[in-house]
């Protein structure tokens, strides 16, 4: 086997320098009640070829593939990632490296992560970034077990439904087990989230509001925000799609206290649903209650800008079971690859995505509501929305399939209550050609 | 012996990001629009995005630079305990980056993707045959968070059996996640002290186990690199409580096809594909930590699961029992690509020689440096040994310095001061896919850095020397924390 080094030859000079007999006496330690007696039922070893081919025979067997034209969105984008971010996050340098617990080995991926912070800082309008959380599912559900270590004695959170369906179900899988309530807040006509009867609610720590929405709906969060410090809460926004705040108003300076989403946008392909990127940031006031690692900078011995893992002391390979959380392992690559992209785009660039996205999302809302469909919710989007048509989708649906587009994802699965609807998505890889035949179709 | 390996070359300076780059410049490609101008509400827009416009080549020479100032597996040997820093296969990245597998969205109908289906399913078949375990989920995204799944699961089988319980034993060997995680699912972690043997005594285990103790969560082999020789034992003591064991996976490189975690008695058991099935840690991720249970706590997985009915895959979300998800869609999918293509080229026999070499690697190092640095445990070991620097104390030698001046002889320095129960640890796991070469080199460099902490103390003590930056300041780091460059320019 080409990764095991070893000749038989060295095997035996090594066993005889340890007084060991043979390598099955290495486990002589290893009681015979603990030991594995069945064969394992593994296929043959593979030679590289016979991957290569065994591989083509699974991507064969995806009816839908790089080929075809979604236009799908719900938590992870089709955005075209450049060949040089794909060509510098594969630097072995960084992707085969360690944690960065010895420093001076790694100052390559602690000032990429330091920078990955501040562009994701000023992106989101917080005072504080971290290192990354798994997704943005995860990354939601540990802002709001934040949002209750700052409260301290409140047990309950209030998360709005028009969150990603998904990452409600983390947050309750994350929250329950602990004795900590979650409360859902509706959604209104327009497809922003119902803040009216919070003031009734009792000993919520933190609300949640995702925006864009799952709907793609904008929240206004300005609004949001006072309406939530005034009932004394602490205001968690989350987002799917951060390209948007390219051209939208950010969360921090609409006033959120946490924000995390997920960043799978930028520069990380969908790969069905994973690796992606959790974002998390926060006002200054709660850096020390932040999970994950944090980069810092500080100076060498001889007075040289360097960078180093910080606050070590919120974690848990120091704090043990008084952490802030238990992730360790995070999604290192994965940020330096989003810092990659934002590094690419620029401030202009981010400027001049977000909109395309957002005119040829409004292009294609306008294009099905002519072809008779009506727009569900009428609050402004970016790059998400909803619609119905007059009449069952389903067939139109089939022969856009056959023609390599997926057009929209159904919603009962979801939403029971929006069951036949269909959520949109619309990002700088369709062309208005295609958003064409979608309205022809639906014409039809 | 050959050269010494060391370090010296061609480091060049770069600033940060927002210090290259004009106004105006872009270093990706957008298309041109093709469709009119939409209406936007003012109120909804925001101010410019202050990120520094760069072009291609600016991105590309700063990345460039900036990797040059890191070390990889790829660049030499890592032998960091604990963390299995074996060799990553260059065919595993181009599998995990087939097209029509990385461009797979999460939410699409069962029948358009049954190729990542097919590939979930059978990683979770090949991963329970290899563990000797039942059922597997592969969403959890990283160790850490396979324990907290793991921890979801013993919550939700106790109140399946209408009890709650409320404490959960940790040996004082275990890793900083697992009492972290227990804590996230409202277990108060009792600790429990290991032997003289640095092994764990069932009569304490015993002791300490009652009515509202939810089970055991244990490494093994233990952080020591040590084969807990009881587990079988401890583990029928604890289930005759009413409780579960939790198996740590993160040392499985040693076992593999010596254990069956079932006949050990553990209940789950999780993995972790980025030390054991050779995916890399990318500078601190992603990993992927997948749970392998047994039959009675299959209902308690996650969802949705990978089923195959016929010849079909789908996903399963109908398991009311079950803790929920932990993920957004199906965990670190690219990272389990890598995995099942390790799997698929190494074979049931090349994974169980991996294990014999890691072994082996790792006692012929204990062997051969245990005249110079002290060993605590003077046993045989699993797959990694762990030494102190008791014998270089009369020098004002620490451990930190011997793993710094390790760097300017070109190797990443051995986990140190863990596990916490040794003073002053260095914990060395070379795996198997370091040859014996190296390994002397290795060998003979760490015995030359002993010698030098007698005669040249100070070598150590300013060490490194050759990288880019020198040792740095951590105290200041924390004391005004400067988590983000200025937002002004």
């Amino acid at each position: 086997m080409r990764y095991l080094p070893h000749t038989p030859e060295e095997i035996a000079a090594m066993l005889a320098a340890i007084g060991a007999p043979s390598l099955d006496s290495l486990f002589d330690t290893v009681p015979a009640d603990c030991r594995m007696t069945d064969a394992w039922n593994l296929p043959a070893a593979k030679s590289e070829w016979e991957l290569n081919d065994h591989m083509r025979h699974l991507a064969a067997a995806m009816r839908v593939d790089e080929h075809t034209k979604v236009l799908v969105g719900a938590g992870s984008y089709q955005h075209h990632i450049p060949e040089t971010v794909r060509s510098l996050a594969s630097r072995s340098e960084f992707l085969t490296a360690y944690t960065p617990y010895q420093p001076e080995m790694a100052q390559g991926t602690l000032q990429g992560i330091f920078e990955y912070q501040t562009l994701t800082a000023r992106l989101l309008g917080v005072d504080v970034v971290n290192a990354s959380m798994y997704d943005g599912a995860s990354a939601l559900a540990e802002a709001l077990l934040m949002g209750l270590r700052i409260a301290k004695k409140k047990k309950r959170v209030a998360v709005a439904k028009a969150i990603h369906p998904h990452y409600r179900a983390v947050v309750r899988a994350y929250l329950q087990p602990a004795g900590y309530e979650v409360v859902e807040l509706d959604f209104l006509a327009n497809g922003r989230t119902d803040l009216s009867g919070l003031d009734a609610l009792e000993d919520i720590a933190a609300v949640a509001l995702q925006s864009p929405n799952f709907f793609g709906v904008i929240e206004d969060l300005e609004v949001a925000a006072a309406t939530i410090h005034g009932a004394g809460m602490l205001f968690v926004t989350c987002f799917t799609e951060p390209l948007a705040y390219g051209l939208l108003k950010n969360p921090g300076s609409c006033g959120a206290d946490i924000v995390c989403g997920e960043g799978q946008s930028f520069g990380i392909a969908p790969s069905f649903g994973g690796p992606g990127l959790g974002m998390f940031g926060c006002k200054e006031p709660f850096t020390r209650n932040l999970p994950g690692r944090l980069v810092g900078e500080t100076k060498d011995l001889e007075g040289r800008r360097g960078y180093v893992l910080t606050l070590a002391t919120r974690e848990q390979h120091i704090r043990r079971e008084k952490a802030t959380s238990n992730i360790c392992s995070n999604q290192g690559i994965c940020a330096m690859t989003a810092g990659m992209y934002m590094a690419s785009l620029g401030g202009t660039g981010i400027r001049q995505l977000a909109r395309l996205n957002y005119d040829k999302t409004q292009y294609l809302k306008e294009t099905l509501r002519q072809a008779g469909a009506k727009v569900v919710f009428d609050g402004p989007v970016f790059n998400e929305f909803v619609v119905e048509f007059p009449a069952n989708f389903r067939p139109a649906y089939e022969r856009l399939l056959a023609n390599n587009i997926v057009a929209g994802l159904e919603l009962g699965a979801l939403y029971p209550k929006l069951a036949g609807r269909y959520l949109f998505c619309v990002t700088e890889t369709i062309s208005k050609q295609i958003m064409d035949t979608i309205g022809a179709e639906v014409g039809a | 012996m050959s050269e010494i390996l060391g370090t010296g070359g061609l480091i060049l300076n770069e600033p940060l990001l927002w210090h290259k780059g004009k106004k105006g410049r872009i270093g990706m490609s957008i298309p041109e629009s093709d469709v009119p101008t939409a209406a936007i509400d003012a109120k909804l827009l925001g101010d410019a995005v202050n990120f520094p416009d760069l072009s291609e080549v600016d991105v590309v020479r700063h990345y460039t630079r900036l990797s040059q100032w890191n070390f990889g597996v790829d660049s030499g040997m890592y032998p960091l305990g604990s963390c299995t820093m074996k060799y990553n296969p260059k065919t595993n990245e181009r599998q995990a980056a087939t097209p029509a597998i990385a461009s797979a969205h999460p939410m699409l109908a069962d029948n358009l993707c049954q190729g990542t289906l097919r590939l979930l399913f059978e990683l979770q078949q090949y991963l329970a045959t290899i563990t000797g375990l039942d059922a597997v989920s592969l969403q959890p995204a990283a160790g850490a968070h396979g324990e907290l799944t793991g921890m979801l699961i013993f919550h939700a089988w106790h109140r399946s059996r209408g009890s709650q319980r409320h404490k959960i034993l940790i040996p004082d060997t275990a890793h900083g996640t697992n009492p972290a995680s227990a804590a996230l699912c409202g277990f108060k972690a009792v600790p429990v002290k290991s032997d003289d043997q640095g092994m764990l005594d069932p009569a304490l285990v015993a002791s300490l186990m009652d009515e509202d103790t939810a089970g055991i969560m244990l490494t093994n082999p233990n952080t020591l690199g040590l084969f807990e020789e009881r587990i079988r034992q401890i583990a029928d003591i604890v289930h005759a409580k009413g409780g579960l064991v939790y198996g740590d996976g993160a040392n499985m490189n040693a076992v593999l096809g010596v254990i069956d975690a079932k006949r050990c008695g553990i209940d789950v058991l999780h993995l972790n594909l980025h030390k054991t099935f050779s995916t890399p840690h990318g500078g601190g991720g992603p990993g992927a930590g997948p749970v392998c249970v047994t039959r009675e706590l299959e209902p308690f997985l996650p969802v949705p699961r990978a089923v195959k009915e016929g010849d079909v895959f789908r996903l399963d979300s109908n398991r009311p029992q079950s803790v929920g998800r932990v993920h957004a869609f199906h965990g670190n999918f690219g990272v389990l690509v890598r995995a099942y293509s390790y799997i698929l080229s190494m074979g049931e026999a090349g994974l169980k020689k991996a294990s014999q070499l890691a072994v082996l690697n790792a006692n012929y190092i204990k062997e051969q440096l245990k005249d110079v640095l002290h060993l605590p445990y003077d046993r045989p070991c699993m797959h990694e040994c762990v030494f102190s620097d008791l014998k270089q104390q009369e020098y004002k030698i620490s451990t930190v310095d011997m793993a710094k001046r390790l760097i300017d002889y070109g190797y990443h320095p051995p986990t140190i001061y863990f596990p916490l129960i040794v003073h002053g640890a260095m914990m060395i796991e070379p795996t198997e896919t370091e040859c014996k070469d190296d390994i002397d080199q290795f060998i003979a460099t760490l015995k030359i850095i002993t010698k030098e902490a007698v005669e040249q103390p100070e070598l150590l003590r300013q060490a490194p020397q050759r990288t880019k930056v020198r040792r740095l300041d951590e105290v200041q780091a924390a004391r005004c924390p400067c988590l983000i460059g200025p937002s002004g320019d």
